[in-house]
């Protein structure tokens, strides 16, 4: 069952490829656009890449969880899915899940390469890679319960960001905080152990808000 | 009720095997609500649906497993082809289709030919045919049907009568909401009109 789902997803994704590669593009040129504007100052550049390269996997994010549910709902296969004889729950963290492989997955495996703009270390490079590896499952699990909530509005894509963003904060935190640690030489390991305890924390709790708030739009 | 407005009340009815209800009523006046509340997308006001003796509500999910709605929109992925779209709609139903029986129902619903298209080249009518096709693979007992006769030719009309009569034969129920009449020749048929 979540294997139709997440393989359905991925193989949707695989058709209309564009969207996939325009959330990749969008992370990739506001991260580089940075290192560009301010000028070949090491010392800042090391000192801002945390907060830049999360920041922009956030706002990257948005532009794709528009569209996590919205095309299910327009074609009414979304109905269809709250209508299969298994908790919504697994349908839900089964849509998470290939969102997560289609919109976030390729960000991360980029990440470390438009990190190198930014002078950082192989050392730290691999922290970013890890951090983004463990704290990207939390943007997509609570962009869920804010693309469920938002569905069939006028506007949702605002609203989404003013909804989920402030919940994002925790991860941005913990996220670029282990970044920076492993730049003034500190151990990443403490700030990878709490991003690591909310995204479990997201899985148990997201997917059952998502699916609640679905129920609630879909009446 | 949907916004302040109560669309009906009062409706008491149980439907035992192979009968069939043509639900009826002007426009507006809560056919698709009736079947969104018999599937479970929609909690009435008040009362309650029951499904062999016990409440929707309470049977969940299993409940799911023996009741096919088919909405207003097709519900057909523009993406995936005709072929794919009935495969994974009932994959996720927890129905297991072999390519040939799906082949075999495309075939039946006039869909020959097309079968590996993206179903965005299919006209209106023929997705439509797509999402019909489920009801010949699915084995669910309850069918909620809204509208799904729309934009369909006369020829596939009759396709839709004769699958629900086999249905009926089979001791399943259906509800259709339609302004066309259907005349079968299985099963009991009642009607059940709604007024505004």
């Amino acid at each position: 069952m979540l294997r139709w789902i997440v393989w359905r997803d991925l193989m949707l994704a695989w058709r209309r490829r564009s969207d996939m590669l325009s959330t990749l593009f969008f992370f990739v040129i506001v991260v580089s656009l940075f290192p560009l504007g301010i000028g070949p100052e090491l010392q800042l550049l090391r000192s801002i890449a945390p907060g830049v390269v999360w920041v922009a996997a956030l706002l990257a994010s948005m532009l794709s969880l528009g569209r996590l549910f919205a095309n299910d709902y327009q074609d009414g296969t979304l109905e269809q899915l709250l209508l299969t004889p298994q908790p919504l729950y697994l349908v839900v963290v089964g849509k998470v899940l290939a969102h997560w492989i289609i919109a976030e997955l390729p960000l991360v495996l980029i990440a470390p390469l438009v990190g190198v703009q930014f002078d950082l270390s192989r050392e730290t490079l691999w922290v970013l890679f890890v951090s983004l590896l463990v704290g990207t499952p939390i943007l997509s699990l609570i962009g869920s319960v804010g693309a469920a909530l938002t569905l069939g509005l006028r506007g949702g894509g605002v609203l989404i960001s003013i909804l989920i963003l402030p919940l994002y904060i925790p991860a941005l935190i913990f996220g670029a905080g282990a970044v920076e640690a492993s730049i003034i030489g500190m151990t990443p390991v403490s700030h990878l152990y709490l991003l690591g305890a909310f995204a479990i924390v997201s899985l148990l709790f997201a997917p059952w808000a998502a699916s609640a708030a679905l129920r609630i739009s879909l009446e | 009720m949907r916004g302040d407005r109560r669309l009906f009340s009062g409706l008491d009815f149980s439907l035992s095997s192979g009968t069939f209800v043509q639900l009826t009523g002007p426009n507006g006046s809560g056919k698709t609500s009736l079947l969104r509340i018999l599937c479970g997308l929609l909690e009435p006001a008040e009362g309650k649906v029951n499904w062999q003796g016990a409440n929707i509500r309470s049977l969940g999910e299993d409940y799911f497993a023996d009741v096919t709605y088919l909405g207003h929109r097709p519900g057909v992925k523009d993406e995936l082809s005709a072929l794919e779209n009935l495969r994974i709609a009932n994959a996720l139903h927890g129905v297991q289709v072999s390519q040939e029986d799906a082949l075999a129902a495309l075939q039946r619903m006039g869909l020959a030919g097309r079968e590996t298209m993206p179903a965005r080249f299919l006209s209106e009518g023929q997705r439509r045919r797509v999402a019909l096709a489920r009801l010949l693979v699915c084995k669910t007992r309850l069918w909620l049907l809204d509208e799904v006769m729309t934009s369909l030719d006369k020829g596939a009309v009759g396709l839709v009568r004769s699958l629900i009569e086999e249905h009926l034969n089979r001791d399943g129920i259906a509800i259709v909401a339609t302004h066309q009449e259907l005349e079968l020749s299985a099963g009991v048929t009642q009607r059940l009109e709604l007024t505004t």
